[in-house]
């Protein structure tokens, strides 16, 4: 098969749901086509320590001018084996290890790999422990999403304000996590069968103030940055990736919903208590780059009301099975494939139990590594200053890329 | 999605001389998967993409698995005759597993909401004859996914348009995945004299000096 041609004009997808905000070109950018060399390419090796490369990650890229003619990006450099280490640990010791794959989520990442044990093993899980995780899960995607915008904006050259003002709202979600779990960023909170521990008194009161203040945050945020005309002349049609191209490449999440395909895993897998949240998936109607920043500001919107109804809605009772073994599990011989919808996309964990106390294949399935596939795809044709964009708005974590 | 039994066929019937297997799975999971022969693989695949009652177009997870060959004793009961005597004698028999390299995929379908098929390809052996059909004529998102097996378990993908180490260095030579693999202790060589790491040293010699 061949791909289809990344220039290519694709019609908007129409969605079951709707935009709650339909997105409203203001003015579009013409870019003529450069034309075609006479002269030497120059190769520029970006990263690993490029401040725009999110970590240490590099791309080399050929350039005509300073346009991208081929662009391969090389990965490694955090590489740790992750997998090899958990294949030798117990299930209960791999908790706190996931942490560290997406550093910035990880709540999600402790729930995916709680999910796919639970899978594995067949436990239950508590209906109070079941609304924590959807209460951690969305406040990660709430602050995940708004520092991406933060540092998507950093990336065009809006130094230090759009993400300091994403950390300040970042560090207030962190103070909640950091009450209930004893850690800031590691939290290291989700075990088989539940939670570690109850939520601490007042909790939730403090929660729903933080939810409360986020609204008119996201509003101020977006006063400031989605009218502004210069992320408008970055992004529109920069990097767009059709929605055929973006199911084929695997890719997921914000993504691929920002090239106009509905899929959510919390919709259609409705793992967790997901079924009983009413919230819209929003959609993108070009599969650019300013979709992709929109799509994370509506989805941060919608959390915002599944976590409302939550906060309210939670029920008291136990938050761990008492049934569930943490230490010295063995689950029967076999295997199990569990996913999430992880902020940065599908993060599903592959175990396979020999009937022994570690797992005899322990696999992560990284939405960073993955959504990566495409980046040349959807560099070529644009300047080098919009590669540092496209990459910006891929949304990665080297610790999930490496691995 | 319809019952694997159910694809099974259709399968069958579109793929002449395809030779497929379903394979139990002990967990509560209830997660069966779909063996595929090596020379059928790309076209079935084909077949798991095109045919619109399944039309698999999202392959999610791409992994390898290392079974190295293992021996099952099992006790069984064997009537023998001992001195004139008919009798039943426990005897040992010993089993060996074949030894190979498996390719796993994780199939989803964006366009009808279901999954996960799983479907997974054996290599020969774990030594010489580790070649696979590559999938990614088919799915794109194997690219990176089969780099990262060829690179972490050693299968070689047939039709990968670009089969180079993933994460470790281009002049690596070992696979770390595999379950044999034996972590060298000199390349990060550490001048401290602690038990553990003076142990390894003396495993790692051992092993040298064995063959």
């Amino acid at each position: 098969m061949t791909a289809p041609d990344v220039m290519e004009r694709i019609e908007p997808v129409p969605s079951a749901e709707p935009l709650e905000k339909p997105i409203q070109p203001r003015w579009t950018l013409s870019r003529p086509k450069k034309p075609a060399a006479t002269h030497d390419f120059l190769e520029v090796s970006m990263g690993p320590h490029h401040p725009s490369t999110h970590g240490v990650f590099r791309m080399d890229v050929v350039l005509d001018g300073e346009t991208v003619v081929k662009l391969k990006p090389v990965f490694g450099y955090l590489h740790r084996n992750h997998e090899k280490i958990a294949e030798n640990t117990s299930y209960l010791g791999s908790i706190p290890y996931t942490d560290r794959l997406d550093y910035i989520c990880s709540m999600t990442n402790n729930w995916a790999y709680v999910l796919s044990v639970e899978k594995l093993a067949g436990l239950a899980v508590p209906e109070r422990a079941e609304y924590i995780r959807i209460i951690a899960g969305e406040l990660t995607r709430l602050f995940n999403h708004t520092c991406l915008a933060g540092f998507l904006l950093q990336d065009m050259g809006a130094l230090g304000t759009p993400m300091m003002y994403a950390f300040r709202e970042r560090e207030k979600i962190l103070d909640l996590f950091e009450s209930l779990t004893g850690a800031r960023m590691m939290c290291n909170y989700l075990r088989f069968g539940g939670c570690r521990c109850d939520l601490p008194p007042g909790w939730i009161e403090r929660a729903q103030r933080v939810v409360q203040d986020y609204g008119p945050f996201l509003d101020e945020f977006e006063a400031l940055l989605t009218g502004n005309e210069i992320l408008h002349a970055r992004t529109k049609k920069v990097g767009v990736l059709p929605a055929a191209l973006a199911v084929n490449a695997g890719v997921t999440g914000p993504m691929l919903r920002a090239s106009g395909v509905n899929y959510d895993i919390r919709k259609v897998d409705k793992y967790g208590l997901y079924e009983r949240f009413p919230f819209r998936v929003p959609l993108g109607a070009h599969g650019d780059v300013f979709d992709r920043y929109m799509m994370r500001i509506l989805e941060a919107r919608e959390s915002l009301g599944i976590l409302r109804q939550a906060l309210s809605e939670i029920p008291a009772g136990p938050v761990i099975d008492p049934k569930a073994k943490l230490r010295n599990l063995r689950p029967k011989a076999g295997e199990a494939y569990g996913r999430i919808e992880a902020p940065k996309g599908e993060l599903g964990f592959y175990l396979i139990s020999d009937g022994g106390p570690r797992p005899y294949r322990y696999r992560v399935r990284p939405p960073s590594l993955i959504n990566l596939t495409i980046l040349e795809d959807m560099c070529v044709g644009h300047t080098i200053a919009d590669a540092v964009v496209i990459l910006g708005s891929v949304d990665i974590v080297l610790g999930e890329v490496d691995r | 999605m319809p019952p694997l039994e159910q694809i099974k066929t259709l399968l069958e019937n579109a793929v002449p001389g395809a030779r497929l297997e379903i394979i139990a799975n002990g967990s509560p999971s209830g997660q069966l998967s779909l063996l595929i022969d090596r020379e059928h693989g790309l076209a079935v695949a084909e077949v798991l993409r095109e045919e619109a009652d399944l039309s698999f177009d999202y392959a999610s997870n791409v992994t390898g698995v290392d079974w190295p060959e293992k021996i099952i004793k099992e006790k069984v009961k064997v009537k023998k005759t001992v001195e004139g005597v008919e009798k039943e004698v426990e005897e040992v028999l010993e089993r060996k597993t074949p030894a190979y390299l498996e390719a796993v995929y994780h199939l989803y379908s964006i366009a009808l909401r279901h999954g996960p098929l799983v479907i997974r390809l054996r290599t020969q052996n774990r030594s010489d004859q580790v070649t696979l059909p590559s999938l990614t004529p088919i799915w794109r998102s194997c690219e990176l996914q089969e780099r990262e097996v060829f690179d972490l378990f050693g299968i070689h993908f047939e039709g990968h348009p670009d089969l180079r180490r993933l994460l470790m260095w281009e002049e690596f030579t070992d696979f770390p995945m595999r379950k044999d693999y034996l972590e060298p202790d000199d390349y990060e060589y550490e001048p401290t004299p602690h038990d553990d790491v003076l142990e390894k040293a003396r495993r790692h010699q051992a092993a040298e000096a064995k063959p």
